[in-house]
C-alpha cells in the first residue's frame, strides 16, 4: 500500500500534471478578484485595500495549497475516505443546527475557532465522493436496479434534510440536482428512471394540499415567483436586471458601475456578484466568463472521458456537473429566470467555504488528470 | 476493478456536453435580451437609480379604555425629510433650509452626516412634525430644495395629555443597539416603538407591519409612477382595563398629593384606576421629548417619572396589620378570645414600645385591635409569632415579590426575614425588630399595587389574582367589542382559612363602620366600606418630638396609607392608597379612597349620584 503510494508519486505525474485546467481556473479566479475588488470598493473609489478582499485572496491563496497537498494523494484512496469524508460532514451539519449561528433567520454558519464556515459547501464533495464510491461497483451497461437505488437515495436524503431544515432550500436542491445528473450519468433501467419522475410528480400536489401550512406555501410561491415579494426578493432582482442591462454591450467601466455603488444589492460581493461583472464589463466581459467556465466544465468532461477507472470517471463527472449546476442556477438567478436561492457564482463569488469547496474540486480534477496514464 | 467502457462513456459525456451547450446558450440569450435589446431602457433606469423602495409605515393599534373611550389614537404628522442623492448642491439646500424653516442649521447636519452613513437614496428624516407654517414654506420653495419632502406619517396623540400617563406610557426612537439585536421584528431606524406603560408592555400587539412600495422617480427625485405597491398591516388595537372616568375623577383628587392610588375588581384583578401623582404630559413626549423639559421631569425630588402605584416602596405601616392578623389566627397564637392589654406601651427588654395612643386601648380582642389599630396587641403577637413566621405569611400574601402585573420595571417591595438581614447587614436579627415588623415598619416595603392586590383578596375571600391592565386585544378592522375579556389568571390564594378571612374583614369592617374606627369619617350612605389605615414612619422620632412634629419639614412628615374594599359585603372595587408625607391614613388617605369608591360605585348605578 504505502510502497504504491510512493511510487505513483514519480516524474511523470508532474510531466502530465494538467497546465491548461490550471491556466483557466487561474484566469477564472483573477477575473474574479477583479469584479470584487470593484463590488466590495463600490462608492469608496480610492479607499484602502478592503478587508473581504484581503480575505479572499487569503481564501484563494489557501486554497491553492490544500490542492497542491491533496493531488499530491492518489484519487483512488478517496474511494475507501469518502464515508469516512460523509459521516464527518454529517456530523458538522448536525453541529451547525445545534450550535451554529444565527443569520437573518437560518443557521447555515459553524464558529471554529476565529474562522466561520458553512458546513452545507463541503457536503456537496462529501455526496460526490460516497456517490460515485457507489455507483462505480453497481454501474452496469443495461442500468442501475431498483435495489441499488436505495443506498444513493439514503445518502442524499439524510444531508437533504438537514439542510433544508437551517433552512437552507437552495443547497438542498443543488444536492439533489447533483445528485439526480450522477445517477442519470451512470444510467438507471427504464423502468426505475419512469416510476420515479412519476412518484416525483404526484409526491408534489399532495404534499402542497395535506403537508404544507399555508404560510409555507406563501414561501415556496415567493420562492418560485419573487415578485410576490416585492420589497425584498423582487426588489433585487429588479435591481440586478437594471445593473446587467445598463451595462449594454461594452460596459460603464472598471469601479464605473453605479448600480455597483449604491450597495442597491444586499449580497453584490457574493450571490449577486454577476450583476457587477455585468454592469462594468457589459456584454463582452459576460461572454468571457461564459466562455471561460464552458471551457473549464469540458475540460472536466475531458478528464472523466480519460480517466481508466469508473471511480475516477465518476468521481471527475460530478465533480464538474456540481460546477454547473452552481454557475446555471447563479447566473440564472440574477438575471431572473431562476428563483433566488443563495447560491455562489464559483470561484467569483466571495466567501472562503465556497472558494475552498471549488478548489477541492478543481483539485480532485487534477489529480484524475496527471494519474490518466498510471496503471491502476 | 472493471475498465470503463469507452463508448459508452464517451456517449453520455457527449450527451452531457451538448446539455451544458445548450444551458449556457440559454444563459447568453438572456444576456443579449437584458443587455442589447433591453439595454437602453435597463441604462436609463440605472442613470438616477430611479426603481427605489418607499416604506409605507403601519398604523399603530389604538388604544382604549375598558368601556372603549378612545385614550390614544394616531394624527397626521408631517415629517420633513431629504433624499441625499438627489439634493444637489447639498449644503446649499441644506442652508435654504434652515433659513426657510428656521430649525437651527447644526440640527439639520448633524441628521445629514448620522444619515450619509446609512444610505444615501433613502429619504432621511430631518425633523418630525414640521409646523404648518414651515410645511407651507417647504412647499412654497419646492425647485429650490431639491430632495426635499414632507411626509405625512402616523403620530401618537395622547387625547387626554396627562391622564393615566403612567399606564399609557410614551413611545421613544429605537436605538441602534436594538436593531442590530433584533429585539423587534420588522423594525429599522428612525422607527418608535413603545418606551413606556402600555406602550411598551403591548409593543408586540400595538406595532403592525410595515408596507412599502416600488417607485420610479425622476431626475429630482420627484415620482413617475408605482410599480408595486405591499399594503401595511395596522396593528391591534387594545382595551385596558382602567376606566377613564374613574381614573380622571382620581387624579383630580390626587393633583394636590404626591403618592399613588390603585384600584382593582376583586373579582378579576382588573386595574380599573392607577394614578401615580405628580405626572407628566405624554404629548411632550412625541417626536422626541425637548431636553429642558426631561431635565425638569428628572430633577423634580417628587419623581413624575416613576410609576409610584408599582415602584414606589413605602413602609406599609398598620396596613401590614392584616398580614399580621392572618398569621397569629392562622397559627394559632391567639383565636377570637384571646385578649391583650394595651396600656399605650409595650415594655420589650430595656426599651418602651408605644402604641400610637398614648393612652392606651385598654383590653382588645383580635378585632378590636384591627378596628383601632391597636400596636401593643400586633407587638405580642409578633413577638410570639417571630420575624420568620411574619415573613411566611407576608410572602404567601404577595408581598416581597413581584405582582406580575404587565407593566415593566415593578419593584418587589421587601419581606425581611433573619437571614436577610444577616446576609444583607451582617448582624444577628433583634427580638425588637420583629415588634417593628408586626406593625409594618421597620425594613417591610411594599408597594401601593401589592397592597391593593392584598386586601383585594381578603376582599374577594383569599383569591390572589394576577392584577391586570390588558382588559382585550380586538382587529384593527373590527368594531370595538367591550364585552370581550381576556381570561383572568389566579396566581394562588391568601395562606388563611375562612373562618380566619371571617374574622379579619370583621375586624376591618369596623375600622369604618364601628364608632370607635380609625377611619369612620370616610362613610359612604349606602354602602359598607372595610378597610385599614396606616401611618408610616419616614423619620424616627424622639419620645420628646412627637408632638410638636407638625415642626418639621414636609418630607420629614409620615405618609399616610388606606387600603380598603367595598361594598364589604360582595366587593366590587379594591383600592389602596399612599399619600406621601401626608400624616395620617385616616384624614389624608382614607378620603381620597372614599371618594375613588364612592365615584365607581356611583358609574356602576349602586348608589346614586351626589347633587
Amino acid at each position: 500500500m504505502m510502497f504504491g503510494t510512493v511510487t505513483v508519486f514519480d516524474r511523470r505525474l508532474i510531466e502530465n500534471f494538467d497546465w491548461g485546467l490550471m491556466s483557466i481556473t487561474s484566469m477564472i479566479g483573477l477575473l474574479g478578484l477583479g469584479v470584487l475588488y470593484s463590488a466590495v470598493n463600490a462608492g469608496d473609489p480610492g479607499g484602502a485595500m478592503h478587508a473581504l478582499f484581503q480575505k479572499q485572496i487569503i481564501w484563494i491563496a489557501g486554497s491553492f495549497v490544500i490542492v497542491l497537498v491533496s493531488i499530491s494523494i492518489p484519487y483512488k484512496l478517496f474511494d475507501r475516505g469518502s464515508f469516512i469524508f460523509y459521516i464527518i460532514c454529517i456530523g458538522l451539519l448536525v453541529a451547525v443546527l445545534l450550535f451554529g449561528k444565527h443569520v437573518a433567520g437560518a443557521r447555515r454558519w459553524l464558529a471554529l475557532g476565529p474562522i466561520t464556515m458553512q458546513p452545507s459547501e463541503l457536503m456537496k464533495l462529501s455526496l460526490i465522493f460516497a456517490l460515485a464510491s457507489v455507483y462505480s461497483n453497481t454501474v452496469s451497461e443495461s442500468g442501475i436496479p431498483f435495489r441499488h437505488l436505495i443506498k444513493p437515495a439514503l445518502l442524499l436524503l439524510l444531508p437533504f434534510t438537514l439542510i433544508a431544515l437551517q433552512p437552507d432550500l437552495g443547497t438542498a436542491l443543488l444536492l439533489l440536482f447533483i445528485a439526480a445528473s450522477m445517477t442519470l450519468f451512470v444510467k438507471v433501467k427504464k423502468s426505475v428512471f419512469f416510476s420515479c419522475v412519476i412518484a416525483a410528480l404526484s409526491a408534489v400536489p399532495i404534499a402542497w394540499m395535506f403537508l404544507l401550512k399555508d404560510y409555507q406555501k406563501g414561501r415556496v410561491l415567493t420562492f418560485l415567483n419573487p415578485d410576490r415579494d416585492p420589497l425584498g426578493a423582487g426588489y433585487h432582482i429588479i435591481q440586478s436586471k437594471i445593473a446587467i442591462g445598463s451595462g449594454m454591450v461594452s460596459g460603464k467601466g472598471f469601479l464605473k458601475g453605479t448600480q455597483n455603488a449604491l450597495a442597491f444589492l444586499p449580497e453584490q460581493h457574493t450571490d449577486f456578484i454577476l450583476s457587477v461583472l455585468a454592469e462594468e464589463w457589459g456584454l463582452i466581459g459576460c461572454c468571457v466568463l461564459l466562455f471561460l467556465y464552458f471551457m473549464l466544465l469540458l475540460w472536466g468532461l475531458n478528464i472523466s472521458y480519460c480517466c481508466r477507472d469508473m471511480f475516477g470517471s465518476i468521481l471527475a463527472f460530478g465533480v464538474t456537473i456540481m460546477i454547473f449546476w452552481q454557475i446555471f442556477i447563479n447566473i440564472g438567478m440574477v438575471m431572473g429566470l431562476m428563483p433566488v436561492v443563495g447560491v455562489p457564482l464559483p470561484l467569483v463569488s466571495y466567501g472562503g467555504s465556497s472558494v475552498v469547496t471549488n478548489m477541492i474540486g478543481i483539485g480532485v480534477l487534477l489529480n484524475i488528470s496527471m494519474r490518466r496514464f498510471v496503471m491502476v | 476493478m472493471k475498465n470503463p467502457e469507452r463508448d459508452w462513456l464517451k456517449k453520455r459525456l457527449m450527451n452531457t456536453a451538448i446539455i451544458i451547450l445548450a444551458a449556457f446558450a440559454l444563459l447568453l440569450l438572456r444576456f443579449v435580451y437584458l443587455q442589447v435589446v433591453e439595454g437602453d431602457e435597463y441604462r436609463r433606469l440605472s442613470k438616477n437609480n430611479c426603481i427605489r423602495l418607499q416604506s409605507i409605515p403601519a398604523p399603530r393599534g389604538m388604544i382604549y379604555d375598558r368601556n372603549g373611550t378612545l385614550l390614544v389614537d394616531n394624527i397626521p404628522s408631517f415629517d420633513l425629510k431629504i433624499t441625499l442623492q438627489d439634493a444637489d448642491p447639498l449644503n446649499d439646500t441644506i442652508d435654504k433650509l434652515a433659513d426657510f424653516t428656521s430649525i437651527p442649521i447644526e440640527e439639520l447636519m448633524e441628521r445629514v452626516d448620522a444619515g450619509k452613513r446609512v444610505s444615501i437614496y433613502k429619504p432621511l428624516l430631518l425633523k418630525r412634525n414640521i409646523t404648518r407654517d414651515q410645511l407651507a414654506v417647504v412647499e412654497a420653495h419646492g425647485f429650490d430644495l431639491p430632495g426635499v419632502k414632507v411626509d405625512v406619517e402616523p403620530m401618537r396623540n395622547y387625547i387626554y395629555k396627562k391622564s393615566a400617563a403612567h399606564v399609557i406610557g410614551y413611545l421613544g426612537e429605537v436605538n441602534l443597539q436594538e436593531i442590530e439585536n433584533n429585539t423587534y421584528t420588522d423594525v429599522r431606524a428612525g422607527d418608535s416603538i413603545g418606551r413606556y406603560g402600555a406602550e411598551k408592555a403591548f409593543e408586540d400587539i400595538l406595532r403592525g407591519k410595515r408596507g412599502g412600495r416600488q417607485i420610479e422617480v425622476d431626475a429630482s427625485g420627484r415620482l413617475v409612477r408605482v410599480i408595486n405597491t405591499v399594503e401595511p398591516i395596522p396593528g391591534k388595537n387594545i382595551l385596558l382595563t382602567i376606566d377613564a372616568t374613574l381614573q380622571q375623577k382620581t387624579e383630580e383628587i390626587m393633583e394636590q398629593y404626591t403618592g399613588a392610588v390603585v384600584a382593582i375588581d376583586p373579582s378579576n384583578g382588573d386595574v380599573l384606576t392607577m394614578v401615580s401623582s405628580p405626572s407628566f404630559d405624554l404629548n411632550d413626549f412625541i417626536g422626541g421629548i425637548s431636553s429642558e423639559k426631561w431635565k425638569a421631569l428628572i430633577s423634580n425630588p417628587d419623581k413624575p417619572m416613576a410609576n409610584k402605584a408599582i415602584q414606589g416602596e413605602y413602609p406599609p405601616a398598620s396596613t401590614y396589620k392584616i398580614i399580621t392578623a392572618i398569621a397569629a389566627l392562622e397559627d394559632g397564637v391567639v383565636d377570637i378570645n384571646t385578649t391583650h392589654f394595651c396600656p399605650g406601651f409595650y415594655k420589650y427588654g430595656n426599651r418602651e414600645y408605644r402604641c400610637w395612643k398614648k393612652s392606651g386601648h385598654g383590653r382588645v380582642n383580635i378585632i378590636k385591635a384591627l378596628e383601632k389599630s391597636c400596636d401593643v396587641y400586633f407587638y405580642k403577637v409578633g413577638e410570639s409569632l417571630g420575624v420568620d413566621t411574619l415573613a411566611k405569611y407576608a410572602v404567601g400574601s404577595g408581598l416581597g415579590k413581584l405582582t406580575q402585573i404587565e407593566l415593566a420595571n415593578e419593584r418587589p417591595g421587601l419581606v425581611p426575614t433573619a437571614a436577610w438581614k444577616k446576609r444583607r447587614f451582617g448582624t444577628p436579627w433583634q427580638g425588637g425588630e420583629t415588634l417593628s415588623i408586626a406593625i409594618g415598619q421597620g425594613f417591610n416595603l411594599a408597594t401601593p399595587l401589592q397592597m391593593a392586590v392584598l386586601i383585594s383578596a381578603v376582599g374577594n375571600n383569599g383569591t390572589i389574582y394576577r392584577p391586570r391592565i390588558l382588559k382585550s386585544i380586538q382587529d384593527y378592522n373590527e368594531p370595538i367589542d367591550v364585552s370581550k375579556n381576556l381570561h383572568s389568571e389566579i396566581l394562588g390564594g391568601l395562606p388563611a382559612s375562612n373562618q380566619t378571612l371571617k374574622l379579619v374583614k370583621e375586624g376591618l369592617l369596623n375600622v369604618v363602620e364601628s364608632e370607635g374606627g380609625t377611619a369612620r369619617l370616610v362613610r359612604i350612605k349606602g354602602v359598607d366600606i372595610a378597610g385599614k389605615t396606616g401611618t408610616a414612619q419616614v423619620f424616627s422620632l424622639k419620645k420628646s418630638d412627637r408632638d410638636s412634629k407638625r415642626k418639621f419639614a414636609r418630607h420629614l412628615r409620615d405618609h399616610a396609607w388606606f387600603v380598603c374594599y367595598a361594598p364589604a359585603q360582595s366587593p366590587m372595587i379594591a383600592v389602596a392608597t399612599i399619600i406621601e408625607h401626608g400624616e395620617h391614613g385616616s384624614t389624608a388617605a382614607a378620603p381620597v379612597a372614599s371618594e375613588v369608591i364612592r365615584t365607581w360605585l356611583e358609574l356602576k348605578g349602586i348608589i346614586p349620584k351626589a347633587q
